[in-house]
């Protein structure tokens, strides 16, 4: 029942962007292409953080996985693009199960250092072993729209159908495992460890399950940003780019899988769209460069005042289309700070 | 329990329709410039105007030096649109922020040429970012020109038509150096410290060409991520190592020095020309030294490095090209400082200036590939270009200098090579042309 509507609402989706992308400008497909990549990564993140309460600051390493698995696939085996998705997701996955049994263990603040260490760490390997990773060329990946659709068919259209299609179909599989079960359980781990282990959950289990997801969805992230970049090398997986995916999914509202898309949004159009009006109004170029950094602060900034709960939380709350109970986002920082006394949750309530 | 209701299913489609919305909204796409006036000839090409595009390093690591190529290039189109533009045209020239990430690259270039349409690309600064965008400037057909990086990847003209480098190449610039090195330090114990990518490996292979490997002792590399170049200084000078060639960056050298100073290893240094622009090395060797708790004199440490320019040098004030350029620095780039960066962008720029007017009067972009490709005229450079059909490098000689208090001081004869294993090092013989009076070509 759920899953049908969920799956209703992504053709829905699917039938809009498909509009879009044969209406607007070939630069916009490759956009949309673009925020695909960060939904699908912003989304997995945003489950590990707002569902299961843990914090991965190196979610940019999982994808680095993804995108050179992708890359290798490719290139020494031949793959078609329908299996590398799959393939490089599982290979992310495999490595989050090996990342998510040593988080379970820490918590909070050594949490996130430890996960920030992959982010530094990771990327440099492509650098150490450049036979295998190509140093910091890169390695290239090649991608062509299929025959039927003409000659002429514009290649990045067909990256935002792929992109956009798959990210879709993350969402409604996200959107319905967070409705599930396991969701459920992951909440009640998130909201209290010890009254989550009375009730009969596997608490380690879970925890290590919700870090194997959102590593899953970075990887098919990376798998997408390596076809539609057409390269993968260690410039774009810099600390930066798990700093910002954290930004996104706070930004969009923690939790959320719509506010997944808001903090995507934010995160590729905010930049290019200040950096063309600082370049149309003829700034000198060190400034013109500086001000899309500058700007993209200001919106952090800005929306964290005005929308505490991120964007999502702010649009829920002004059309009140669920009421944001007292229980508000904001505790779910506090639930990242683990091992206190649970009266401290008590006004959560118990599950 | 309300939060088990925040994944909402109209919440995924509300949010795809806004996605539509601003993606619309946000860029009120150019007009495309291919309507209407007969002299519109190619996409960016209007009556009045000539867009041109470029991705380069602004902010992050690069950016230090590298940032004032892009400006000091448009000071010099500022100066030939104020002096009748070409064939009446003004340059505009738009270049975006890549941060030297290859990702973002890929986004500039699409964007400069799916949205802002473009003429051309030019001069996209970096091997691993410029790599990453050059396959798609080529299955679009767009011109790639004058590349801002010595790798030897641009000149393959079969599989990048539309592509050219500029600058000397690193292969030939390391058998320039070589065959320097075996000439005047026969016999001695030579030592290789280089960057561990394209522009180290290539550098190295021009040296190996030259060098007889019996004298070669030690093969030593960094990575740019990595700033402990301890254990690499300390096997150089267990070595023996009596000379060291370096082919690294500014920032890496300054190490180099720096550790070896700790070290009491002192060699003669010759250093491929990327790394040794004397101001900006000069002020590393300072900076670093300060983090440290120590103070040393930059000129002095600098002092004697052999190193090679395919530029006239900076300090060569009687030279008609640093008297055009300085004078156009002077006018529209008066803010940065007049280094061997900006001297590379009004040079580089000049280039393009050289092919746009062979390009002819209504040029389409296929007509600005045929004009390199049939030969540009030497300018700037100190040696000729080697642009033809079959050939897409640039500059094909440079001369060596030894750095002498704080300026590169030219030593000798301009050479000129290959890039092939078997072709010679021979001394230039033509001589270098004059800049025109008019300062434009």
């Amino acid at each position: 029942m759920t899953l049908a509507r969920h799956a209703g609402a992504a053709l829905v989706a699917a039938v809009v962007i498909w509009v879009l992308s044969v209406s607007l400008s070939t630069f916009r497909d490759y956009q949309i292409a673009d925020i695909a990549v960060y939904v699908v990564a912003i989304a997995g993140l945003t489950v590990l953080i707002g569902l299961s309460g843990q914090i991965s600051l190196g979610n940019g390493a999982f994808m680095a996985i993804g995108a050179y698995a992708t890359a290798l696939l490719q290139t020494h085996l031949g793959w078609p693009l329908w299996a590398l998705f799959p393939a490089s997701a599982a290979i992310a996955a495999v490595a989050g199960v090996a990342v998510g049994a040593a988080a379970a263990r820490l918590h909070g603040p050594y949490l996130a250092g430890a996960t920030l260490l992959l982010a530094v760490a990771l990327p440099s390997l492509a650098t150490q072993f450049p036979g295998v990773f190509g140093g910091d060329q890169g390695v290239t990946v090649s991608v062509a729209a299929p025959a039927a659709l003409g000659a002429a068919f514009p290649l990045t259209r067909w990256l935002a159908w792929v992109n956009a299609g798959t990210a879709l179909i993350v969402l409604v599989l996200l959107a319905n495992l967070a409705r599930s079960r396991i969701g459920r359980s992951w909440q009640a781990v998130r909201d209290d460890e010890a009254a989550a282990a009375l009730a009969g959950l596997n608490v380690a289990g879970l925890r290590i399950l919700a870090f194997i997801v959102s590593a899953a969805c970075a990887g098919l992230a990376g798998s997408m940003l390596a076809v539609y970049s057409s390269q993968v090398s260690p410039g774009s997986f810099t600390v930066t780019l798990s700093i910002a995916l954290v930004t996104g999914a706070v930004i969009g509202g923690l939790g959320s899988l719509a506010g997944a898309l808001w903090g995507s949004l934010v995160i590729v159009l905010v930049p290019a769209y200040v950096m063309n009006v600082a370049t149309s109004h003829g700034l000198s170029s060190t400034v013109a460069a500086n001000i899309p950094v500058a700007a993209y602060g200001v919106v952090l900034i800005a929306v964290m005042l005005l929308f505490p709960d991120g964007i999502q939380g702010g649009l829920r709350r002004f059309f009140g289309l669920s009421p944001p109970a007292a229980t508000g986002p904001r505790t779910r920082f506090s639930s990242l700070r683990r091992r206190q006394p649970a009266s401290e949750h008590q006004e959560e309530g118990t599950t | 329990m309300n939060r088990t209701h925040r994944v909402r299913t109209p919440a995924i489609v509300a949010a795809a329709a806004a996605m539509a919305m601003i993606a619309a909204g946000c860029g009120g796409s150019s007009s495309s410039s291919s309507s209407g006036a007969a002299t519109a000839s190619a996409p960016g090409i209007t009556a009045t105007q000539i867009l041109i595009g470029s991705h380069q390093p602004l902010t992050g690591p690069a950016a230090p030096g590298y940032s004032e190529i892009a400006p000091a290039a448009n000071a010099y189109f500022q100066y030939v649109n104020h002096h009748g533009g070409i064939y009446g045209r003004k340059i505009k020239y738009t270049y975006l922020d890549d941060g030297y990430d290859p990702s973002k690259t890929v986004t500039d270039v699409h964007q400069l040429v799916l949205q802002d349409n473009v003429y051309a690309i030019f001069n996209g600064l970096g091997t691993p970012t410029h790599l990453a965008a050059v396959s798609f400037l080529n299955s679009s057909k767009v011109p790639d020109v004058f590349v801002a990086s010595g790798c030897d990847c641009w000149n393959d003209p079969s599989k990048y038509p539309e592509t050219f480098g500029w600058q000397l190449d690193y292969i030939r610039e390391g058998k320039i150096l070589g065959a320097y090195i075996k000439q005047h330090f026969a016999g001695k114990k030579i030592g290789y410290f280089y960057q561990n990518d394209e522009f180290g490996q290539d550098g190295v292979k021009g040296l190996d060409d030259e060098i007889p490997s019996a004298q070669v002792v030690s093969r030593q590399t960094y990575v740019p991520t990595n700033v402990n170049v301890g254990p690499a200084v300390a096997a150089l000078k267990a070595s023996g190592a009596q000379v060291v060639v370096s082919f690294a960056i500014p920032a890496f050298n300054a190490l180099f020095k720096l550790t070896g100073l700790k070290l009491g290893f002192n060699p003669t240094l010759v250093a491929s020309n990327v790394g040794t622009d004397p101001i900006t090395l000069g002020g590393l060797l300072e900076a670093f030294a300060k983090q440290g708790g120590a103070k040393v004199n930059g000129n002095q440490l600098t002092q004697g490095i052999i190193t090679d320019g395919y530029l006239p040098t900076l300090g060569a004030t009687g030279n008609s090209w640093i008297a055009l350029f300085k004078k156009v620095h002077d006018t529209y780039d008066a803010k940065a400082p007049f280094d061997g960066n900006v001297l590379y962008g009004e040079a580089v720029g000049y280039a393009f200036v050289q092919a746009m007017m062979k390009a002819g009067k209504n040029p389409t972009r296929a007509d600005l590939v045929s004009a390199i490709n049939a030969g540009l005229p030497q300018g700037p450079a100190v040696a000729p270009y080697a642009y033809s059909s079959s050939d897409h490098s640039g500059i094909t000689g440079a001369y060596i200098g030894m750095i002498n208090n704080g300026a590169i001081v030219q030593q000798g004869p301009v050479y000129t090579t290959d890039a092939t294993p078997a072709g010679a090092v021979t001394a230039y013989t033509g001589s270098e042309q004059a800049a025109p009076a008019t300062g434009m070509p």
